[in-house]
């Protein structure tokens, strides 16, 4: 799962897609997990990380972050045939 | 040394800044903003209350003209006697219905008074037609949704029922309305056709988002510039109230490709659905700048202000970027006139 390479997003968790010209608000979490997706860390790694900041169980991060992934995808955030959760 | 800029004298119509706004007022700021000329901006109206005549921030000064179902001469003639006071070194026409008379009296403009405009030529007008668009697609390679032309009531059921629904019921013109049933399809065509006259366009209707390009061409197949643009407010008449420039490398070259093909002359508009699938469906060509022009100029390609230097003969390069996420927000305000200023434009036509 790969953010595309022209996704803006901003400290403020303002996500600009300029392809589709579409904008979001992003949580901190998410703007956690956009910003560990887009320096190429594996899902695995991504929920490791998200364990030790947020001490959430396992199960649920998986859960979420698949919900996560299909919500980029719809978006047109993530590139495609990338990695995804299976 | 300091090259002394030129002044033009440039006429100006669609100032109906309304809630379906003409593009007089975008193309008039962008003109404001050339940095290769300074200008005096004469405003031409066909309505009394066109709020760009009272715009005296912008305008300098405004004349009515005569509608265009007058025909070429009467306008000609107004022309003439605008161009004996102001001394007009060029004219930008913005609405499609006044493009054909402008186009027909483009060379006696120049050659008997001197006023320059760029516009497509009457061939690449006329192909581009929305009864053509279908055809003008296949020859330039680019998708167009299927449609066809449906001249009377009694074709309209059977016709709807092969494109299947939904399915577009467009005017020649202007309007276009969604009909998801026979009998929807059967309004729709006498409302449209009462008001535009017919033919009347069946269009497969493509699920999608909208997306604007507005460009110059050149005439030689030479794209001058291209913004893509889309809509993120649109009102109840379907005009976009706010907008954003995108990034779409697919989206400018199917636009360079089509101005290569049609050797385009002028400004345009370019209409696509894009489809979840990312594939562009051309809806149609505007032959003239879009109401939304200004934002080409915020985003750093002032294409109304390469458009005179084409029409002025100085060699125009092509812009090679523009900044993306470049937003414009549309708004409406009420201004205070004089009874004395409507008095005038009402009883001797100038302002």
């Amino acid at each position: 799962m790969k953010i595309n390479s022209n996704i803006a997003i901003s400290d403020s968790g303002f996500v600009f897609n300029p392809s589709t010209g579409e904008s979001f608000s992003a949580n901190s979490i998410s703007i956690s997990i956009i910003e560990w997706m887009k320096e190429g860390k594996s899902i695995e790694e991504i929920i490791d990380l998200v364990m030790e900041k947020y001490q959430i169980d396992r199960d649920t991060i998986e859960k979420d972050l698949l919900d996560f992934q299909e919500m980029l995808k719809l978006y047109q955030i993530t590139e495609k045939d990338t990695e995804e959760l299976n | 040394m300091t090259v002394k800029k030129p002044k033009y004298t440039i006429a100006v119509t669609g100032l109906n800044a309304i809630d379906s706004p003409g593009p007089g007022l975008a193309v008039i700021k962008s003109l404001i903003e050339a940095k290769s000329f300074d200008v005096r901006i004469i405003g031409l109206s066909y309505e009394n209350l066109e709020p760009g005549l009272y715009m005296d921030h912008y305008v300098d000064k405004s004349y009515n003209v005569p509608f265009p179902t007058v025909g070429t001469e009467i306008l000609f003639n107004r022309l003439a006697y605008i161009n004996s006071i102001e001394n007009l070194d060029f004219l930008f026409p913005n609405f499609d219905a006044e493009l054909y008379n402008f186009i027909k009296i483009q060379d006696r403009l120049k050659e008997e008074l001197g006023i320059r405009m760029v516009l497509p030529t009457m061939k690449q007008f006329e192909a581009r037609h929305k009864v053509n668009l279908y055809e003008y697609g296949k020859e330039h390679k680019i998708k167009v949704p299927k449609s066809e032309m449906v001249f009377s009531i009694g074709e309209i059921h059977g016709k709807v029922r092969d494109f299947g629904f939904p399915v577009v019921i467009k005017g020649k013109f202007y309007d276009a309305k969604i009909a998801y049933t026979p009998e929807q399809a059967g309004d729709h065509f006498n409302k449209i056709s009462t008001k535009w006259g017919l033919p009347i366009i069946i269009q497969e209707y493509v699920y999608g988002t909208e997306v604007n390009v507005c460009g110059v061409g050149d005439g030689t197949g030479q794209t001058i510039g291209a913004v893509p643009m889309r809509k993120l407010y649109i009102t109840d008449k379907g005009k976009a109230w706010a907008g954003v420039t995108l990034d779409s490398k697919e989206l400018i070259k199917i636009t360079f490709d089509l101005v290569k093909s049609t050797k385009w002359l002028g400004p345009f508009e370019l209409e696509f659905i894009k489809t979840a699938d990312n594939k562009y469906y051309l809806l149609e060509i505007n032959p003239r700048f879009p109401a939304w022009c200004y934002l080409t100029t915020g985003a750093g390609q002032n294409q109304v202000e390469a458009m005179v230097n084409i029409g002025m003969d100085i060699k125009v390069k092509p812009f090679k970027k523009y900044d993306i996420g470049k937003m414009f927000i549309r708004y409406s305000e009420d201004m205070i006139v004089d009874l004395k200023k409507f008095e005038q434009i009402s009883t001797i036509g100038e302002l």
